[in-house]
């Protein structure tokens, strides 16, 4: 399985935005390896959150991680397949190790989105 | 001649303006181009002569046909597509309504629909035509709907363009076209901040401006510096009065009803035209 975080610089804490995250976490939990990847979205003028949930599919994610979510990031999610996990805490490791462990509630309640809002 | 009154803060009296002037002037075309909530029309109540549908127009894939080549989903500028499972999927209210995913689509599978986001309503009230732009609620770009609202406005002697709050896009769209502008100006240290901004943005058009201080009791000192400073003419000064607040929580034209403020606003219209604006 392949797991979607967004993180902050460092990639050992969550960053509570998705659409705008500098980086996110993506975590292959066959080979056990993680890469941080750029958030091309993260000053995107408009639609962060489409783009974003654009990249977490391209790079092939079954599964995200996140404290947040919009609803058209949601929508692009679940046509793609890729479940959304409600984050607990900020600790990455500690996250991908309680959605192993299947203690992660599915994230349900997403934001409409703050477009156009200046 | 066209004259955008815009404010910066909501509630500074940009309707209070362009209702009275427009009224004073008698032959004149009142355009509402705050299209979330346009109330202008509360004070005009026009008879109602025509609505005309605004829509934009979306992309609509013809799935047999789309190769999965994402040409469109890269060159979407504003995010409104993404591609998954193959295939791209719209998000029409982040869409832009640019076209270019027609374009570059090698397989024409790219079709287009008309999506309805507002209306257009014209009336009069003597011999002033009203034109509302009506935004559908939920509707994210206002754009679209003011556009549609200035062409009908078209052009004439006076056209009195009453702007949306704010100096973001929606302004900026209302404002293009305009000759000149009036700032409406509360003497308040939020209503300043925002006068400025509005201010700074009219800069960037080149469209000369004056202002207008409504509620003004007393001179608020940094807003008299600011104008003086940039040379902006302050062209009018009304007062805070019970009496006017009362008139336009009636829905009453309060021009029409206070001989004395009828002239100021004669007095107004008289100095944009001569070219007082700066």
């Amino acid at each position: 399985m392949m797991i979607a975080i967004p993180v902050e610089e460092g990639a050992e804490n969550l960053c509570v935005s998705f659409g705008r995250t500098p980086y996110f976490l993506i975590y292959d939990t066959e080979k056990a390896a993680a890469v941080t990847v750029k958030n091309s979205a993260a000053d995107a003028q408009g639609g962060a959150g489409i783009q974003a949930a654009q990249l977490v599919v391209d790079q092939g994610a079954n599964a995200l991680i996140t404290v947040r979510c919009g609803q058209n990031a949601a929508d692009v999610c679940k046509a793609a397949g890729v479940k959304i996990y409600k984050a607990r805490g900020n600790c990455a490791a500690e996250n991908l190790k309680a959605l192993e462990m299947g203690t992660l509630e599915e994230l349900t309640r997403f934001h409409p989105g703050f477009h156009g809002k200046e | 001649m066209k004259i955008a009154v815009l404010s910066g803060k909501g509630g500074a009296g940009k309707t209070f303006v362009s209702v009275n002037l427009s009224a004073v002037a008698q032959n004149a075309v009142y355009v509402d181009c705050d299209v979330e909530e346009p109330n202008g029309r509360l004070y005009w109540k026009p008879a109602m002569e025509k609505e005309t549908p605004v829509s934009v127009l979306i992309p609509e894939f013809d799935v047999q046909r789309c190769s999965g080549c994402r040409k469109c989903v890269d060159f979407c500028r504003f995010h409104a597509l993404a591609f998954v499972r193959e295939k791209p999927m719209v998000f029409s209210e982040v869409c832009h309504s640019c076209g270019g995913c027609v374009m570059v689509c090698p397989e024409n599978a790219v079709l287009e629909k008309a999506r309805p986001v507002g209306m257009v309503e014209e009336g009069a009230r003597g011999g002033v035509r009203v034109v509302t732009g009506v935004l559908n609620p939920g509707e994210v770009s206002a754009v679209p709907v003011i556009k549609a609202a200035l062409r009908t406005g078209g052009e004439s002697d006076l056209t009195v363009i009453d702007c949306p709050p704010g100096s973001g896009c929606p302004v900026m769209e209302s404002v293009i076209g305009a000759d000149c502008c009036l700032l409406v100006a509360e003497p308040t240290a939020f209503g300043f901040h925002n006068f400025k901004m509005v201010h700074r943005l009219a800069l960037l058009l080149g469209k000369p401006c004056g202002v207008v201080i409504n509620k003004a009791d007393a001179p608020y000192a940094p807003l008299e510096e600011y104008c003086e400073k940039q040379g902006l003419p302050i062209l009018l000064r009304i007062p805070y009065s019970e009496r006017l607040a009362a008139l336009g929580a009636a829905g009453e034209i309060a021009s029409e009803q206070d001989p004395d403020l009828a002239e100021s606003f004669r007095g107004l219209l008289a100095a944009v035209r001569k070219g007082a604006v700066s």
